[in-house]
């Protein structure tokens, strides 16, 4: 499995984020899109997952096995916002999504030992602080098994011990031919990431990127 | 299925938990109708000959009122965009939403109306049949109302605009709910005008999810 994208295009609003970007993510592979603020490292985890559909160029993801597949149904996004209900239990967000993503509901009690979620199980979501809000969205990544991950700022508000763990269950992802792409400014602890740097497009320049290997 | 069914009774269960949303909107209903009396004096005729349209039109602006935040939630926690990359299709997510407001909101508002028919001297061989206009008319009011707040979601002051974009369309649902209670009164059947109704919320009920889910699309570009 491989996800490409062919010289794609994205603006927000009237502004041209990027232009004329192709890469492509191979399978156990994973891609740091790092760069200044506002450069678009959100649009294009947006984009991938298929919320903004490019100006111009494709999305696709090939080798799946079937050729109409949209990215955005293999993939998990985990953005700013966790998608945690506050009104809900954590045990409750996570049955939630076991079901509507189609994942095992025995995976809920083994992810939150996994995270250190276990005694908050029955806490309604709304208490508990940013890191673990931020550590229940990323059980999603757990309970329903998808090969791409794109993850913006996954570190955001988690402590040393946690973003450690992140790091080693992406690494797993990576080992079991997952396909990761993370949008951030810290380290993320993998070993073998390749980095695109993206930068702001000059008026008139096509190739405005570089790929550092 | 499953996740359709996940998602209804997520829906429902944070709208028992979260019940102030429904509790706005029964109060509301009761508000508007307890005043309407005081406004028009005490004719008693004249009250129980409008009663059935007054029950229904402060229905509607009390289920104008929960519509906002039909979505509002899910994008401010990234709930929809847990939903956009689910292998259900956002239509049927709207499907969900919509039958969840529904039951949650549109049936409850649905079961106060005799009880409030009572204040306005409701004539009581109007009361069946005003509980089955309503019952037949209020998907209309949902899922018409799907539309309204997945347009408006990224606007400011979005409830207003809700309010001037749906209630033009919740004119044939009125009509054609108070025409079948007129019709029950006066000579004729009421049959044409609850079948009309009817076709008005099976309409609604395909449309509106179709129409939302591309609004939903647009707004998360």
């Amino acid at each position: 499995m491989r996800l490409v994208a062919d010289n794609i295009s994205l603006s927000r609003g009237e502004r041209r984020l990027i232009a004329g970007l192709s890469f492509a993510v191979e399978a156990g592979e994973a891609l740091v899109l790092t760069g200044p603020n506002g450069v678009g490292k959100t649009t294009l985890l947006r984009a991938l997952a298929g919320f903004i559909p490019p100006d111009a160029g494709v999305i696709r993801l090939e080798g799946s096995g079937d050729d109409d597949s949209l990215v955005g149904e293999c993939a998990h996004y985990v953005g700013h916002a966790n998608g945690v209900k506050p009104g809900l239990t954590v045990r409750e967000n996570a049955q939630f999504w076991v079901r509507f993503l189609n994942g095992d509901v025995r995976a809920v009690d083994d992810t939150f030992d996994m995270l250190h979620l276990a005694d908050l199980a029955e806490v309604p979501a709304g208490y508990l602080s940013a890191g673990q809000k931020r550590r229940l969205g990323l059980t999603r990544l757990l309970l329903a098994k998808r090969p791409i991950w794109l993850l913006d700022e996954p570190t955001a508000a988690l402590d040393v011990a946690s973003q450690a763990l992140l790091a080693g269950l992406m690494q797993q992802h990576l080992d079991g031919g997952g396909m990761l792409i993370a949008a951030t400014h810290g380290p993320l602890g993998l070993s073998n990431a390749r980095i695109l740097e993206l930068a702001a497009p000059e008026p008139g320049e096509v190739h405005a990127h570089s790929e550092v290997l | 299925m499953r996740a359709f069914f996940a998602l209804l009774s997520r829906d429902l269960r944070l709208s028992v938990r979260e019940g102030s949303a429904l509790g706005a909107a029964l109060g509301f209903y009761l508000i508007v109708v307890a005043m309407l009396p005081l406004g028009l004096g005490p004719d008693m005729a004249l009250l129980s000959r409008i009663a059935p349209g007054l029950l229904w039109l402060a229905l509607l602006l009390s289920a104008l009122l929960t519509l906002g935040r039909l979505f509002e939630t899910d994008l401010e926690d990234g709930s929809l965009e847990v939903m956009a990359t689910a292998s259900l299709p956002l239509e049927m997510i709207v499907l969900a939403k919509g039958l969840a407001h529904w039951l949650s909101t549109a049936l409850p508002l649905t079961l106060l109306a005799p009880v409030l028919g009572l204040m306005l001297n409701l004539d009581f061989a109007a009361y069946p049949l005003l509980m089955l206009t309503m019952l037949i008319g209020t998907p209309a009011i949902s899922f018409i109302g799907t539309i309204g707040a997945a347009l408006t979601l990224r606007s400011r002051r979005g409830s207003l605009l809700i309010a001037l974009l749906v209630l033009p369309l919740y004119v044939p649902t009125l009509i054609f709910g108070i025409g079948a209670i007129a019709s029950l009164l006066g000579p004729g059947g009421s049959g044409p005008s609850l079948m009309i109704l009817a076709a008005i919320s099976l309409g609604a009920l395909v449309l509106g999810p179709i129409a939302a889910a591309a609004a939903l699309r647009a707004q998360l570009a």
